[in-house]
């Protein structure tokens, strides 16, 4: 990006400016060239800064009137329902706004993967995304735990026995994560210190992101390089201004829907029930966004060996931009590939159902079959297509999408209404 | 051939979460009440939110406790909205332990509408105690706190049943068709005309069922009539915008698509 230097018209602005380019910075932002071929998949970064934003500032106003004591926890929560001005709106917002995250994020990840996002020059802005997906994990875990039903203190207690399978030291760690011999007031005390930490370190590497994100510029669905700025590209104002803000919109009426009218539906009914370490739920089951690596876990016999490949499957992700041997980043012009990437989708839906289910029968052999795909989709599949494939033929630029070799033109037609 | 195999794929996955989890062959579904709070613009019936608490405080109350709900709540827009006078005679029907006094003695007054409802039980250990090891649940949240919801509790209500033969029951175990695992502590407390209704409404037992759960589902959420009215109206705002957001859209990129 060679942008020319920005000078503020006025001479308090220039003053400003030559102290702190503050001015400069949002003249970036707004002038920041974006490739103008992006498609819907695309405005989900937008969604989920407005996720981000939207949780603090509920959960900041929650944490008001929210008591953070073993005794006490579930009785404050239903003082924030019943005798909090609105109090029923920020809580429902902030619990279903938790699910709107991932369901956002999940989308974007996928988005990323279907479009080659994570290769270079983009490897940072994956792997700080990844980031920012653990800690949102954590965040959500912890949240999941401060209402202190029953879902909250055994979902607590199964995550946090996973450190017990560390050999010599798993015993003493969990201790140490506990605060006490249990679950209990401690580990309730320091999960909401650190809820209330996570979102903070998230907004922090958001901004990196972003900032990584600002060096090589947008990815696109074609997945090239832009060749000519003043043709392939847009100002982000006001064009993918208003473009988020459409989407966000469309978004944000799914979100009312889930808070005004099936409030509770995402959650579990045994949350309404305050903690009773004596009495254990038929089924512990961890929000749905966990599911997925919760179906992982239980599909190993062995604890130590389903917590590695749990951590695992996450971790995988970050060395994903060297396990992909492609050239091509967009998989619209990867016919294999294409269609691994729609079997992994299936295989982590699946993955997620089973992991609601008993693990038992028939849904631990899916859980088995689920996880084996994963792991091969990114340690066999991605570098071996990458080499094998025969990739379509690649357009010259963004604003022609005419196609190097043998021009046929059904097949350009065909990319056109897919990008 | 790509576009069918995702189908494919799709309507596989479809098919494999059609498949009903393997319940325990005993458990029966909850009935399906047509509830006046359901959908979308759903409210509650006043009159059966009132005879509902009747059934509670003559009924449920000598051993559930509901420990969220002051008196006062009786009184509030989309509640059983008894007026001013009848809360606090309702409120001060009851004898509240209140205190430490100047001499720091315990003592008794009767309610007000700022208290909260009542406990039977000085605590849970008592409760249980007196229940024959089973604790009768607090029912601030319990509609929300059971699978199937009110259909749940109305169904568990009316669920009683002789046992099946082949199924011995313990002493103050009783059978019921909709309760997990089929046996109860609570005996089937309902019988018709128990309680005696003001307003002439016949007390057969599941009309008292369905006003104690249309109660029990205020209890839960005493905000779902506001919910649903607020969320109407953000709903269609939220559509305005987004059409005009829409068009403003298409106006801006209609200057690109005119330079290619």
């Amino acid at each position: 990006m060679s942008e020319h230097e920005y000078t503020p018209k006025s001479k308090a602005g220039k003053w400003f400016n030559d102290r702190l380019p503050l001015l400069t910075l949002g003249a970036h932002l707004t002038d920041y060239p974006t490739p103008k071929n992006l498609n819907y998949w695309w405005t989900f970064g937008g969604i989920l800064t407005f996720c981000l934003i939207t949780q603090i500032v509920t959960g900041i106003v929650l944490a008001m009137h929210y008591v953070a004591h073993a005794d006490l926890a579930f009785a404050s929560v239903e003082h924030i329902m019943r005798d909090v001005n609105y109090g029923w709106l920020i809580r429902y917002i902030h619990s279903n706004g938790a699910s709107m995250f991932f369901l956002a994020v999940y989308i974007h990840i996928f988005r990323s993967l279907f479009y080659g996002s994570y290769k270079s020059p983009r490897e940072v802005i994956w792997i700080i995304g990844l980031m920012i997906y653990l800690l949102m994990m954590a965040a959500a875990f912890m949240g999941y735990v401060l209402p202190w039903g029953q879902m909250s203190f055994w979902g607590a207690t199964v995550i946090t026995n996973l450190f017990s399978a560390i050999p010599l030291v798993g015993d003493s760690i969990t201790t140490w994560l506990w605060g006490a011999y249990s679950v209990d007031n401690p580990t309730l005390n320091r999960f909401f210190s650190l809820h209330y930490l996570i979102p903070f370190l998230i907004l922090g590497l958001v901004v990196l992101h972003i900032w990584a994100l600002h060096v090589p510029g947008n990815n696109n669905p074609v997945g090239i390089d832009i060749k000519k700025p003043s043709k392939d590209t847009v100002p982000f104002h006001p064009y993918i201004t208003i473009k988020d803000a459409f989407a966000l919109l469309v978004f944000m009426i799914i979100f009312a829907g889930f808070v005004f009218f099936t409030p509770n539906v995402l959650g579990h009914s045994d949350n309404y029930i305050p903690a009773n370490p004596l009495v254990t739920p038929a089924h512990i089951v961890p929000e749905w966004y966990l599911l997925p690596f919760y179906a992982i876990l239980r599909s190993v016999p062995d604890k130590l060996g389903g917590v590695i490949l749990m951590f695992s499957a996450i971790f995988i992700l970050f060395v994903l931009p060297w396990l992909d041997t492609s050239k091509v980043r967009s998989a619209v012009f990867r016919p294999i590939y294409r269609q691994f990437f729609w079997i992994l989708v299936i295989d982590v839906l699946m993955l997620g159902y089973v992991g609601a289910m008993p693990a038992e029968g028939i849904y631990l052999v899916l859980a088995r079959v689920g996880t084996i795909y994963y792991f091969l989709h990114f340690i066999v599949v991605m570098p071996v297509v990458g080499y094998l494939e025969k990739t379509d033929p690649i357009p010259m630029s963004i604003s022609e999408p005419v196609l190097t070799g043998g021009a046929e033109p059904s097949l350009a037609r065909k990319i056109n209404d897919k990008v | 051939m790509i576009k069918s195999n995702i189908k494919q794929l799709v309507l596989s996955f479809l098919l494999l979460i059609s498949l009903k989890p393997l319940q325990s062959a005993e458990m029966v579904d909850p009935i399906k009440v047509d509830w006046s709070f359901k959908g979308l613009t759903g409210t509650f019936d006043r009159a059966s939110l009132q005879r509902g608490f009747q059934v509670y405080k003559e009924v449920c109350a000598s051993c559930h406790s509901m420990q969220y709900l002051s008196y006062r709540n009786l009184g509030e827009t989309g509640g059983p909205e008894f007026s001013e006078i009848e809360v606090k005679a309702i409120a001060a029907s009851f004898e509240i332990e209140d205190g430490p006094d100047d001499q720091g003695e315990m003592f008794t007054r009767p309610g007000k509408p700022s208290d909260k409802f009542k406990n039977p039980y000085p605590n849970v250990k008592a409760a249980i105690a007196a229940n024959g090891g089973a604790y009768p649940p607090d029912m601030s949240v319990l509609v929300k706190a059971r699978k199937g919801g009110a259909n749940y509790i109305y169904s568990v209500l009316v669920g009683y049943e002789d046992p099946p033969p082949g199924v011995t029951l313990d002493d103050g175990v009783y059978y019921n068709k909709y309760m997990i695992g089929n046996k109860i502590k609570m005996p089937n407390n309902l019988s018709d005309g128990l309680v005696e209704y003001s307003d002439g409404t016949e007390s057969t037992v599941d009309q008292m069922a369905k006003d104690v759960t249309t109660f029990l589902a205020w209890a839960a959420e005493p905000e779902l009539e506001e919910r649903h009215r607020t969320g109407v109206k953000v709903i269609i705002y939220l559509i305005l915008l987004t059409i005009l957001v829409y068009l403003s859209m298409k106006k801006i990129w209609s200057r690109i698509d005119s330079e290619i």
